[in-house]
């Protein structure tokens, strides 16, 4: 990593660079500092942002004065230094239709927006990062999970991580001029990140699927918003489980009757464990989420 | 006691001193966009100086009221009328049972603050009454008012009363054409020097793409950032970085064709670099640009920050304790 940059964001914001390009290192470390300053309760402190490779925190500079908070957050990154960092998270497994009839009918009104006018999203996805097949690109997308390493933009979106070696992360494109409508719950990609589009609106990142599951809402109907309204939090894990229309259209019905459930377990992630492993520990924390 | 919305305005919406704490999950602060306004609106009428009011943007609502109130409109100039009769800015006015409040257009200014004695009593939701209306949270029903609409008022306590005014130095103006202070920093390195100067060089036009969540500025010269083979995760475009989050008042330069502010709707982060932020004395005064109106952008340091926000303090400190 290029090493630590602090700045102002005006006078109520501090903005931490870990790293200019994304890795799971720079990400651990943000949400490092993250956790141990939510700890400390500093007053005056009203937003701690862990995002990718960097962080962002916005305090009151009449409690606290901006040179005191940016000396904090130097000493947390001191005592953190280069530990071993573990943490405690969850894991979840979120249905996926890939290649769904929504995001297709929204893909093909913006093809003119598009790098390949003449393919479908998935099927451009998959040529560039060499699939044979939709099939094959499918089964590298849901095979490895992802790591929820920001949520924002929109209140409650995730972006995603994926968990395996650099050579073998998909990557593609956001669109060359941003759509107008991305149905809710689009599954996409742009840049190296995955994500869930937690609102209906405007968009870049390309189009692989939806998932019946809401990730935010204000009206809390599903148990597993019940705690809060929007699901996701930095740190969490994601498997994606691809699933057929037929057993989408059972959990929409199960949305509307507010049963629908999500598969969530804990788990605790090493950094060191997953490096010497990656393969082998990604499988070990997928078979936490069926019980094992 | 009930206000119905006979005609909702361009763009009405219930808020208040905002939504702090939720951020790190995309949920911005919300909140009046002018708190001064919001401020003074409130203690003209009696109610404490956070309290949930209507905030109108560029075109007025029409209202009917259900019961007698105290009202006040702070902010952008735009007459109030009851019933077609001139009312003053800046001065609680009493309103009768089945009394129609309409505006003038906006001169001077881009919002208005109607605040009613009791406050506009929506149920909180995460701490504040304000509206997110692209999470669909808060305020009334989760979205800017429609014709049709009845907002509930809260008990007034026993300090509203007609008459109560703003004076001297303690009434704002929106001058068409102002300085916005700027504290330079996050991803201002980027930018080619060229870009860097003729950035606090040029004269800026607010574009018709403005709104809570930003504002959006054009006519000056395009902003270039310098090459270089872009870190891993970040978009191929120069003005691409990896997705962080967006201080508000931070400004990035989509392309490095226009600037845009971020305001309290904010969206909380994305991959566009940002070049520097607004110091918080001066986000009220973005809040009440028109669209066409100028603006210069001036670099200032972290204490000419401070001092500035010392003095916008002071001043809602000498206009609480004038209206008290």
């Amino acid at each position: 990593m290029s090493g630590i940059r602090y700045s102002f964001g005006g006078d109520e914001h501090i903005f931490v660079e870990i790293d200019e390009e994304m890795s799971l290192e720079a990400f651990f470390k943000g949400m490092a500092i993250c956790s141990d300053l939510e700890k400390r309760r500093i007053a005056g402190v009203s937003e701690i942002c862990p995002s990718n490779a960097s962080y962002l925190v916005r305090f009151d500079p009449d409690v606290i004065h901006p040179d005191k908070m940016l000396r904090t957050l130097q000493d947390i990154d001191a005592q953190i230094g280069d530990a071993d960092l573990e943490l405690p998270t969850r894991i979840v497994e979120i249905p996926v239709l890939y290649n769904d009839p929504w995001t297709r009918e929204t893909l093909m009104r913006f093809r003119e927006r598009h790098q390949d006018p003449n393919s479908t999203d998935i099927e451009y996805a998959a040529r560039i990062n060499g699939y044979g097949s939709i099939d094959e690109f499918i089964a590298a997308h849901s095979g490895a999970p992802w790591f929820v390493s920001m949520v924002g933009f929109v209140a409650g979106l995730p972006f995603l991580f994926q968990m395996v070696e650099r050579s073998k992360q998909i990557e593609a494109p956001k669109y060359l001029r941003p759509r107008t409508d991305t149905p809710k719950l689009t599954v996409g990609h742009g840049g190296c990140f995955g994500c869930i589009y937690s609102v209906r609106g405007a968009g870049g990142y390309q189009m692989f699927g939806i998932t019946p599951a809401p990730i935010y809402d204000p009206a809390q109907k599903l148990i597993y918003l019940r705690n809060f309204m929007a699901f996701f939090r930095p740190g969490d894990i994601v498997k994606w489980k691809p699933i057929s229309r037929e057993e989408y259209d059972r959990d929409v019905k199960a949305v509307e009757a507010g049963t629908f459930d999500l598969t969530i377990r804990p788990v605790n992630f090493s950094l060191k464990a997953f490096h010497s492993d990656p393969g082998g520990y990604s499988r070990s924390l997928v078979e936490v989420l069926h019980g094992h | 006691m009930d206000i119905e919305v006979i005609k909702p305005g361009l763009a009405t919406s219930v808020q208040d001193a905002g939504r702090p704490g939720y951020y790190n999950i995309g949920i911005p602060l919300s909140g009046a966009l002018d708190q001064y306004a919001l401020c003074a609106a409130n203690l003209l009428v009696g109610n404490e100086a956070r309290a949930a009011v209507l905030e109108a943007t560029l075109l007025g609502p029409e209202l009917a009221f259900r019961a007698p109130a105290i009202i006040a409109v702070t902010g952008a100039e735009a007459a109030p009328k009851v019933n077609g009769e001139a009312r003053p800015l800046n001065e609680s006015f009493a309103v009768r049972a089945d009394d129609r409040l309409t505006f003038d257009f906006m001169k001077v200014g881009a919002r208005i603050y109607i605040a009613v004695a009791g406050g506009i009593d929506v149920p909180p939701v995460l701490g504040s009454r304000s509206t997110y209306a692209l999470g669909a949270l808060g305020g009334f029903a989760g979205r800017k008012l429609a014709a049709g609409d009845v907002l509930p008022v809260g008990k007034a306590t026993a300090g509203g009363r007609a008459g109560r005014a703003l004076a001297g130095d303690l009434v704002p103006t929106y001058p068409k054409s102002l300085e916005l202070r700027v504290l330079t920093g996050l991803y201002f390195h980027r930018l080619t020097d060229e870009a860097a100067r003729t950035f606090f060089e040029d004269t800026w036009t607010v574009a018709p793409e403005a709104d809570r969540i930003g504002y959006r500025y054009r006519k000056g010269h395009a902003l270039a950032f310098r090459e270089r083979k872009q870190p891993f995760g970040a978009g191929s475009d120069p003005s691409n970085i990896v997705d962080a989050g967006y201080p508000y008042g931070s400004i990035q330069v989509p392309g490095g064709l226009e600037p845009i502010i971020l305001h309290r709707d904010a969206v909380s982060g994305g991959g566009y670099a940002m070049i520097g932020t607004v110091i918080s004395a001066d986000m009220d005064r973005i809040a009440q640009m028109q669209p066409n109106n100028l603006a210069r952008f001036v670099q200032v340091d972290m204490d000419a920050a401070l001092k500035a926000r010392a003095e916008y303090k002071g001043r809602i400190a000498r206009m609480s304790a004038a209206l008290r």
